[in-house]
């Protein structure tokens, strides 16, 4: 394909992807460096109150906002920058936290607050949605094909549902007068407030997460199954291995790309956690990175967007996804090396 | 019955029994929220909140207030239910070979299928209410009959009616339909045509395209939110320039006669979602794309198409199961939205997903509460339908990605 029938086809995404991506990414960097207030003047005042003989007058400095010509008050971004990166870090803190004041202080801080979930959170589901993903797709393999369309159907549901309704849905079964948290207080006979502390809320959301991403490994490593070598299978059998040999040395294998491929994509969406944070309104005791630059975000109140903050805390965000990437990255490129030769 | 595997390999019963209740167990932990936020819905707050679950599922006090079906009105609906299934079975093939001319193609079965579920649909809400009052009167004037038209579950609709009527719930319901009816088909037809020239070209620019896609695909959404606010409140006076040029400007005042404020518009919204949705949209299609042999467009070409034609007229229709599945993906991806939404549009042009926090962060009342279901089940009947319809197509393009690699 030429070149110029080539920028043709793609000069419309290309055009997108650079207005409403590339773009918007720049200037996300350039606002973190910046903050926008109104601007405020020093003004002279002279107050008098009637004395005798003469009034008592006392002159005050004030400092006032510079209204406009439309009426309102003047604003103006002020370069500040890094400033805006320190308030949200902390390094001072930081520093006395690693120099043994202990984790605890830090994790009061919102940055370090979201942080911690944010990791946690990615790296306890990964092995959840893998292995429950991976058990689902042997069993459907090894059912009856009548039963197969009928299981995929309502193992979709939970992956397809919108985020935010899943975690309403699975916190409806737990909210004060749930019906799962009255099971639970007859089972143990005590009193149980699923929303009362962090980490039971935390656990929902862990569990929440599972749930709606294990259909997505399910098909993938089912579809997997379907293209394991038979002939591997049969001469394993005729070696006498058994079912978990079979297992361990030939399917797995089979689909270790797959499992590979999955866990990246669970890793890049698990890392932008938000919908749950949101679903099960736990924004009191547990948030996530990117809730974070949501909160800056809306106004609330007299409070206004705090841009520059969510530039900040977006671009901080940016650097674990950039770790993340990485490994994406060299597949793709070894990939394209295996397919076009050395272009 | 003839064995495929000698007797010993074949697995053992308990194996067998192991995996289908593990099946079980999953298919129940999987379905449960779902049906019991459905059951919920249906029921006044004190069956609905009941510690009792038998009475969530039968609602006693929901049938003593508000009556319910009776059951007249239950063996009707099971009736109705056996149809459909006898109906699906009977037209879906036979109109998919009206559709496409091949029963089997999977895409004529899905539109086939939708079909059959609209009129399905239509016809059930018109006749279904007027045959339960034609039994149930019936059975009622019949003395030894009397019991089939007493009211057995505790049913309401009062929770749909206050969230679709009272509370506007419509509002937000055309403004969903909106953003994601502009996103699907802006969506599909830029990428389209980028992912086929992607996937014909080995070249380096090529190449990095993707590359970059990839990385923008990554891209927290509250990132690039950050980047748009500010432009789109201040929309009005940033594009005032462009107004005034001498004839770019004049061109301009014949679509609107002032810049727009991009903020809380739903047209905004489209392409920032088609934009957002660009990267991840050219990699499912190119992927598609590349199932298509080179061939065939060179042969097109030998005939004398060009480039665009050789893509409208050959690459297209052979296409189509592919755009199909990525059009369900841009369609999940708006319709699911709820962060840049919530943030870029006002109370009046706000979708279903991002209003539904007016009904859960207000549950100061168990009709509160209820309310807010009944507007969660609301939203989940659609994509319900829509995997009952285009399961195949779902579970294609998620394969699509990964097999190949």
């Amino acid at each position: 394909m030429k070149r110029g029938t080539f920028l043709l086809f793609v000069g419309p995404s290309l055009a997108m992807m650079l207005i409403f991506i590339a773009i918007p990414l720049a200037s996300v960097f350039v606002q973190s460096f910046y903050v926008t207030q109104p601007v405020y003047r020093q003004v002279e005042t002279e107050r008098c109150t009637p004395g005798f003989p003469n009034p008592i007058c006392t002159k005050e400095v004030r400092s006032a906002p510079e209204i406009g010509a439309d009426g309102r008050p003047v604003r103006r971004a002020v370069f500040v920058g890094l400033d805006t990166y320190r308030t949200l870090i902390e390094p001072e803190k930081l520093a006395a936290a690693l120099a043994g004041a202990g984790l605890g202080s830090l994790l009061k801080i919102d940055f370090y607050k979201a942080l911690r979930f944010t990791l946690t959170f990615t790296l306890i589901t990964l092995p959840f949605v893998i292995g429950l993903g991976l058990a689902i797709a042997l069993a459907v393999d090894s059912i009856v094909q009548a039963l197969r369309g009928p299981v995929i159907f309502v193992s979709l549901l939970p992956f397809i549902i919108t985020p935010v309704i899943g975690a309403l849905s699975i916190r409806w079964l737990f909210v004060g007068d749930g019906i799962l948290t009255r099971a639970l207080e007859a089972l143990l006979e005590r009193d149980i407030a699923m929303f009362a502390q962090g980490w039971t809320i935390e656990l929902l959301m862990l569990f929440y997460r599972v749930w709606h991403v294990a259909p997505f490994a399910f098909v993938i490593f089912y579809a997997g199954l379907q293209t394991v070598n038979q002939d591997a299978v049969d001469a394993a059998i005729v070696d006498g291995a058994s079912r978990l040999q079979r297992l361990r040395y030939v399917v797995l294998p089979h689909l270790a790309p797959l499992i590979v491929f999955v866990a990246l994509i669970h890793l890049m969406d698990a890392y932008r956690v938000f919908d749950e944070v949101i679903g099960f309104s736990s924004e009191a005791h547990v948030i996530s990175l990117q809730w974070l630059t949501f909160h800056f975000l809306v106004p609330e109140g007299s409070a206004e967007r705090s841009i520059s903050r969510a530039s900040a805390s977006a671009l901080l965000t940016m650097v674990g996804i950039v770790v993340i990437l990485v490994p994406l990255l060299r597949r793709n490129w070894r990939e394209h090396r295996r397919r076009w030769g050395r272009a | 019955v003839i064995q495929t595997q000698p007797e010993a390999l074949r697995p053992s019963a308990a194996l067998r029994a192991g995996v289908l209740a593990f099946l079980a167990v999953w298919l129940v932990v999987a379905a449960f929220p779902l049906v019991w936020i459905l059951l919920m819905s249906f029921k006044l707050p004190l069956d609905a909140l009941a510690a009792n679950p038998l009475h969530v599922v039968f609602g006693p006090a929901t049938r003593a207030a508000r009556g319910g079906a009776s059951a007249a009105d239950l063996a009707i609906g099971l009736v109705a239910i056996a149809i459909a299934i006898r109906a699906m079975r009977l037209l879906v093939p036979r109109l998919a070979r009206v559709v496409s001319g091949d029963e089997t193609a999977p895409l004529g079965r899905s539109a086939a299928m939708l079909i059959v579920i609209a009129i399905g649909l239509a016809l059930a809400i018109v006749a279904l209410p007027v045959l339960s009052r034609l039994v149930n009167t019936a059975a009622s004037a019949i003395p030894g009959l009397r019991w089939l038209a007493e009211p057995v579950l505790g049913l309401t609709l009062e929770h749909y009616r206050a969230v679709w009527v009272t509370h506007g719930f419509h509002r937000n319901f055309v403004n969903s339909l909106i953003v994601t009816a502009g996103v699907v088909t802006v969506s599909l037809s830029v990428g389209t045509l980028a992912a086929y020239a992607l996937s014909r070209s080995a070249s380096r620019l090529a190449f990095w395209i993707l590359i970059v896609a990839l990385i923008f695909r990554a891209l927290p959404h509250s990132v690039l939110v950050a980047g748009y606010l500010p432009p789109f409140l201040e929309s009005h006076a940033l594009l005032m320039p462009l107004w005034q040029t001498p004839v770019v400007g004049d061109v301009l005042r014949l679509v609107a006669a002032e810049p727009p404020t991009l903020y809380g518009q739903p047209l905004a919204i489209i392409l920032v979602l088609v934009s957002i949705n660009q990267p991840f949209t050219i990699w499912m299609l190119r992927s598609f794309f590349d199932t298509v042999p080179t061939e065939l467009d060179e042969a097109a070409r030998v005939d004398g198409c060009g480039h665009f034609g050789a893509f409208r007229r050959v690459i297209v229709p052979v296409m189509w199961p592919g755009v199909i599945t990525t059009g369900l993906f841009s369609f999940l991806l708006a319709y699911n939205d709820y962060l840049v939404c919530a943030l870029l549009l006002d109370a009046q042009s706000q979708t279903m997903v991002p209003a539904i926090t007016q009904f859960f962060n207000r549950e100061t009342t168990s009709t509160d509460q209820i309310e807010a279901i009944a507007a969660a089940v609301s939203i989940t009947a659609p994509l319900f339908v829509l995997v009952m319809v285009f399961q195949r197509q779902i579970v294609a393009g998620l394969t699509a990605g990964a097999v190949k690699g």
